[in-house]
Parts: structure tokens; sequence; C-alpha cells
């Protein structure tokens, strides 16, 4: 399971890029994908939509099961990705890359202080068993 | 931690992610679901259903006692080895298993019953015995292996003890051959041609092994669900329950009424539903909107709730979501999902959505 250095990440099991203009880029982890199995659907947000942190603003889901995405900070969104809509098993296939699933305008640059880094996300799993 | 089928090594060999099902830690798939899935509608695959309960029914009685117990009738099967599916009632209506019974030969018979309910179902026919001269050996010395696919009995025949082979290869559809402890019967639950054998829980993992050599997919319970939704096929405890009996569960057909003197469990609540009428349709959906379709999802007319999702999910054959339902009478082609708050619309289609490989109704 990997987990890349660069990001930042949700007990829930978010990523979250840091873009560097003020924008960021949020998807489900690698460990999120592999638990949830193969998906079938995604319900991306509404681009314009303004979230706070931790709204259910998307939902991923399974052969298995309906999974909500909490938005791992707040802000404006900017992007969808619509290219899940046909092909959500990029997110299986690509968590960290193309199966990204939404881009957002900070509200708040100083939220992002409150995710975790790749090394506690590393011990939230650990955590979990 | 759950109890454990001759074959959990081997699916922990392969990678397996294991869940807890029905009291047993089982396979759910060895990577991707949706691959194994089309493995079967396409090629062959082999699911572990170890879990699931052979029980013998034998002795002077066996005939009668099985009269009584089930609501279909097992005096229509003549020639040894032919199978008959039905459901065990509650003197309620309800279901208290569905299950397949085998005729072996004068006085024996098989069923296999589900794995979650094999203690309450073992129970209840003992209680059921009383007055009957029959004994009911439960089978747990043996395993259980589907093999299903369109190559799926030519993958197997090989392997099958020789004396097997060619009745195995032999059988019609719903019948069943043995020799020496292996049972091969041609049924399944996938909608697909191939095999259900029981064998020996000892040879089981060498069997196991040598199918997987010849090229069949190790299949897990999710693959089981999808290819069974799509088959139109039911599943005790979400379709069917203690409280919804076979009438409004799409299992009519399975009750034999005739002849009218056979007094099985059930069949006079069964009756007084018939009379009663404007009993609820056990229906096809296919969703023509965006989303996937779950159990217990209500369905809607005009704001109305008017039915429930039974069983639900994704068809990764037609690439669409597929769902069983119970609805109102009254309920016409078109209707509506409720899923997470939103109307979806869908439309009732009469199942099973797929049979060998090809897609039984328009999209």
């Amino acid at each position: 399971m990997t987990i890349p250095t660069e990001l930042k990440y949700t007990e829930s099991h978010e990523w979250v890029k840091d873009n560097g203009d003020g924008t960021v880029t949020v998807g489900i982890t690698d460990h999120a994908q592999d638990a949830l199995g193969d998906l079938v659907f995604v319900e991306l947000p509404e681009v314009g939509k303004q979230l706070a942190a931790k709204d259910a603003c998307a939902v991923v889901e399974s052969v298995k099961a309906a999974s909500d995405i909490y938005s791992p900070v707040g802000g404006e969104v900017t992007a969808a990705n619509e290219a899940l809509d046909g092909a959500p098993e990029t997110i299986n296939e690509d968590a960290y890359g193309e199966g990204w699933i939404y881009q957002l305008k900070l509200s708040d640059p100083s939220e992002l202080d409150n995710l975790l880094d790749a090394g506690a996300y590393e011990q939230v799993l650990a955590d979990e068993g | 931690m759950g109890s454990r089928t001759p074959l959990f090594a081997e699916h922990e060999r392969l990678g397996a992610r294991i869940v807890p099902f029905g009291g047993w830690d089982m396979p759910l798939h060895y990577g991707s679901q949706i691959d194994e899935h089309h493995a079967v509608r396409e090629h062959s695959g082999v699911f572990d259903v170890s879990h699931m309960r052979p029980v013998d029914i034998e002795g002077a009685d066996a005939l009668p006692f099985l009269r009584r117990l089930l609501a279909n009738d097992v005096a229509k099967l003549k020639q040894p080895g032919k199978a008959l599916y039905s459901c065990m009632l509650n003197p309620e209506g309800g279901v208290i298993d569905d299950l397949i019974c085998y005729y072996r030969g004068p006085e024996r018979y098989r069923a296999v019953v589900n794995a979650a309910t094999a203690e309450k179902d073992i129970a209840w026919m003992q209680e059921q015995a009383q007055g009957f001269e029959v004994s009911l050996p439960p089978r747990q010395d043996l395993a259980m292996l589907a093999v299903q696919g369109p190559d799926a009995r030519t993958k197997a025949e090989p392997l099958l003890p020789p004396a097997l082979r060619e009745p195995a290869m032999a059988l019609k559809p719903f019948f069943a051959a043995e020799d020496d402890h292996w049972f091969v019967g041609r049924t399944g639950y996938t909608g697909e041609d191939g095999f259900e054998i029981m064998l020996p829980a000892g040879q089981a993992a060498t069997f196991w092994t040598a199918l997987l050599d010849a090229g069949v997919t190790p299949c897990g319970l999710g693959a089981r669900d999808t290819l069974r939704l799509e088959a139109g096929m039911n599943l005790y405890g979400q379709d069917m329950t203690e409280e919804i009996g076979p009438l409004e569960s799409g299992l009519g057909w399975t009750v034999a009424f005739d002849p009218k003197e056979r007094d099985f469990i059930g069949r006079a609540a069964l009756e007084a539903q018939r009379e009663r009428g404007d009993l609820q349709r056990f229906v096809g959906l296919l969703l023509t909107g965006r989303g996937v379709l779950r159990s217990h999802q209500p369905v809607v007319v005009e704001g109305r709730a008017m039915g429930e999702v039974t069983s639900g999910g994704f068809s990764p054959t037609l690439q669409r979501s597929i769902a069983l339902a119970r609805i109102e009478p009254a309920v016409g082609d078109d209707c509506a999902v409720e899923i997470r708050g939103k109307a979806v619309p869908a439309r009732v289609v009469k199942p099973p959505f797929v049979r060998n490989g090809a897609a039984q109704i328009t999209l």
C-alpha cells in the first residue's frame, strides 16, 4: 500500500495535494480503494459548491457498498473529475493520479495544518490493524 | 474468528480478502470481484461453497417426511440423481430456508442448506421428524465446490474420479451422479452451465489446486452474489425471509399445491394468502438514472413508497445497476428508487437479467 510523502491525509482515508496556488486536489487513498474493492460508481461534487471541512461531498460506490467522501478542508469546488463517470475503476488503478476526485479553492489555507502527514497516516492504518 | 472450510489455507495463499459470512471466514474476492464475475460468464470459475451444509435424509419414511417438510413435492423425483429446488416453510408461510433436495434412491435423499441457517434448519428438521422413521445425518465430512461457466464442465471432467467422468458429462441440467463419496450435480447459482461437487474434505485442496492449474479462476462470494443477481436467483435472508413467503418472493413456481391432499407445513397460510389476493409482486429493476441500487432502498411512484429493493447491485455484464424488488401490484413499467434522498428513475423488468453469458433484457 503506497503512501506518497508529498501528500496530506485524513483519518477517513482521503488524500490532499497542495497545488501551491491556493487550490488543492482531493482523492481517496490506495488503502481506501483496496478496502472498498472494485469501484462501480462515483457521485462527484458540483463545481461552484461551497464546502466546509468534514462535509460529506461525494460518494464512491464499490461492488460492496456506498461510502461518503468527506472534504478534508473547506472551500469552493473548482473542478470535478468527470472522467470517473465512465471509468470509476480509474480510482482502483491510480488512486493518487488519474483517480483524483475534485479540486477546491481553499477558504482558509491554515486548515491544511490540521491534516496528517504520510507518517501519521501510516500510523492510522497500523492502528486500524 | 469464524469457522474455516478445508480450503481456508488455499484462500490465504492466494491472497483472498477474507470476510465473515454466516459464521464462516470466507473469501470475498482474490483481487478483483469484477474480473472473477467475467471469468465465470466467459470461461470458468470455481467457488468454495463448503460452508453450505449437506444433510442426508434416510429411512423408510424419508419420502412422507420430505413431502410434509417442503413446499415443493419430492414425489416429483422419480429418477435417481434428480434435484428439486424448494422452500422449507414455517406454519405462517414464511421461509425458514431455501434448499436443493436430491433423490439418491429409494428412501435416500440429500438436502443442501444455507450456511448461516444450517443450525436452525437442522433443529427444525429434527423437530418435524418426530413420528417419522427417518435419520438426518449432517455431512460435515464433505467439502463443496461450484465450478461454473461455459468451460466449467470440460475443465472439471478430467479431474473427477475416473468412474464419475462419463456419468457426470452425461448429466442433464438439475441431475446429479455419485460414486464413492463424490457427488456431482449439474446445478449452480450463477446462470451458467457447470457442476456443484461434493467430495471428501481431505481431497478438496488437491481438487481445488488441480482446477486452478487447469486455468479455472478462483472466485469469491462477491462474484457469487453479482452472478446470482444477474441470473435473477433469490438470496435467502434478503429476497425472502421468515416473514416474507414464496408467493411474494417470485418463488410461487416452487410451491406444489397439487396434489391437494398433501399437507405440507405452511400450506394453509399460503392458501389463505392466495385467497386474500393483492399480493406484492416480485420483479426485476433496471436503473435508468445514475447510481447503484442496494437492498432496502424504497421504490417510489409519484412520491409515494410502493415497495422496496430486496437485492441490488452493479451488473458487470450489463454495465448497469440492477435489482430484485418487492412492489405493490399497482406499480406499472416505470418507477423510481430513492437513493440518498433522490428519486432515480428505474424500469420494471422480468428477471433473469443474464443467462449463459447473454443479456435477457433490453437496456
